[in-house]
């Protein structure tokens, strides 16, 4: 299987060099045709106004919305992994001052840049259900996830704060592993498309 | 080994990473900016086109422009200090902008040095003519590099060369000797295992962007063939025909450079982009400032 990861802006080159370093094949999606190369797809951190204004220009997002509902009867069913931005856009319900149209994939409600301007960046240790040890995480400008819907399993909280939840095919996080090049959250949501 | 103090600051650059961060002198510019798919704005008083035309001393902008513009939009907002103006840079940490540049477009405050930017938690954006200029601002604390180019004249040229001389100079570090490294670092002013680990990652250690002279989609589509990672666009969206519709092409350029077809499409019917002028009649020449 081929992954992709969303390069219409962000640090898309961060994750593709974490799926390196696993040795899995991945690709730049910025089509529906290179979308159709890929049964995962990763969407990077970014800003969430941008990555959301190409999702829709390029119809990428309807696409990976008919994917997902498709599920299993998908010919390719696709997995997908959202980080800080990508987390936004795969939202059910955003909140928080010009919020961008999401594709609503998760039940969850997410408040962007909800700790505040870059002064309140931070970096941090998180553990995670199913992984052991801890993580070297970054949360920049992030957003805070204020609501699971129940179907929604959380994997990791920092703070009292879901981090890391998870959806059927949708795996949401609000941190970034790739700029400290942990491969662990990565291998967590490629065992996702195994099972 | 080297390593970034402020490693969040270098963290948000890699998120701006592919995007196109734009000058604005209002709140409805940022608005439109926004809008139009920018990753940040940069909040200042007047574009380097028209500093360049009225002269007299840059500055920084005034804390309630950039207030406002920080209300308008939810994006990044970042902010334009002189070179070495440390008061300047404090007013933007009460102000809790996201990114400081310091910039060789205001008028220089200090002729001997740069803003010591390790001390702060905001991070710094800094121009660069080449490698050792860049190194040189990293080891102050620079986040990110972008090249100066030559602001406010519309002509690409000065990017692409700066572009260029920091990229080739990158890939002439592989073949010096452990000696000739030393002599580089001892040249340049520079700490040699930032010298070295740009060697061996052959790179530097944080995002470098293009600045200065970027006018059309085409502009930035080149720039990023080059290897650039994402683009300033300073005077050239505000100062074209139909701002609106050139501020998304150049997003759209920006994303798609690889693809000529989605660019000459963008590229069609803007209504002019800004007028433009040659380097060599230039009487300031504002890459020259704080090497």
């Amino acid at each position: 299987m081929i992954v992709g990861v969303l390069a219409f802006q962000g640090d898309f080159s961060e994750h593709i060099a974490v799926l390196h370093s696993m040795h899995v094949p991945a690709i730049e999606v910025r089509s529906l045709s290179d979308l159709s190369k890929v049964g995962a797809l990763i969407i990077p951190g970014g800003e969430s106004t941008v990555i959301a204004k190409f999702l829709e220009e390029t119809e990428v997002g309807k696409e990976i919305i008919k994917r997902i509902q498709r599920g299993s009867t998908d010919p390719q069913p696709l997995f997908v992994y959202g980080t800080c931005a990508g987390a936004i856009v795969l939202s059910k319900k955003v909140t928080g001052k010009n919020a961008p149209r999401s594709l609503g994939i998760i039940d969850i409600t997410i408040d962007r840049n909800a700790y505040g301007t870059q002064l309140e960046s931070f970096e941090t240790e998180i553990r995670v259900k199913g992984i052991s040890g801890k993580i070297p995480v970054s949360f920049i400008r992030a957003p805070k996830i204020t609501r699971v819907g129940k179907d929604v399993e959380i994997l990791a909280e920092h703070g009292g704060i879901p981090v890391l939840v998870r959806q059927g095919r949708v795996l949401v996080g609000t941190f970034h592993p790739e700029v400290r090049a942990d491969a662990r959250v990565h291998q967590l949501f490629l065992e996702m498309t195994r099972v | 080994m080297f390593r970034i103090v402020n490693s969040t600051g270098a963290d948000l650059a890699r998120m701006l990473k592919g995007g196109v961060i734009m000058d604005v002198v209002t709140a409805k510019q940022a608005k439109i900016a926004e809008a139009a798919g920018a990753c940040a704005v940069m909040a200042l008083e007047r574009v380097p086109s028209d500093i360049r035309a009225q002269g007299g001393v840059a500055r920084m902008s005034d804390p309630s422009l950039i207030e406002e513009i920080q209300k308008a939009v939810s994006i990044p907002v970042m902010a334009k200090i002189r070179i070495g103006h440390t008061a300047e840079a404090r007013i933007l940490e009460v102000l809790k902008v996201d990114f400081i540049d310091e910039s060789e477009v205001l008028t220089p405050a200090d002729p001997f040095h740069h803003v010591e930017k390790k001390q702060f938690k905001i991070p710094f954006v800094c121009g660069a003519t080449n490698l050792g200029e860049a190194l040189r601002r990293i080891a102050e604390g620079a986040c990110m590099i972008r090249t100066k180019g030559e602001a406010g004249t519309g002509n690409v040229v000065e990017a692409v060369r700066h572009l260029k001389l920091i990229n080739g100079e990158i890939v002439a570090l592989k073949s010096m000797k452990t000696a000739q490294l030393k002599a580089y670092a001892h040249e340049e002013r520079v700490p040699l295992d930032l010298v070295e680990s740009v060697r061996k990652a052959q790179r530097l250690p944080v995002v470098t962007f293009v600045a200065g002279g970027i006018a059309t989609p085409a502009d930035a589509a080149l720039l990023m063939e080059l290897g650039a990672e994402g683009v300033f666009v300073g005077s050239g969206i505000f100062k074209s025909k139909d701002p609106k519709r050139m501020a998304n092409a150049i997003v759209q350029a920006t994303t798609h450079y690889k693809d000529p077809v989605k660019v000459t499409e963008v590229s069609r019917g803007l209504g002019g982009a800004m007028a433009g002028l040659e380097v060599a009649g230039l009487q300031v020449r504002m890459q020259e400032r704080g090497l």
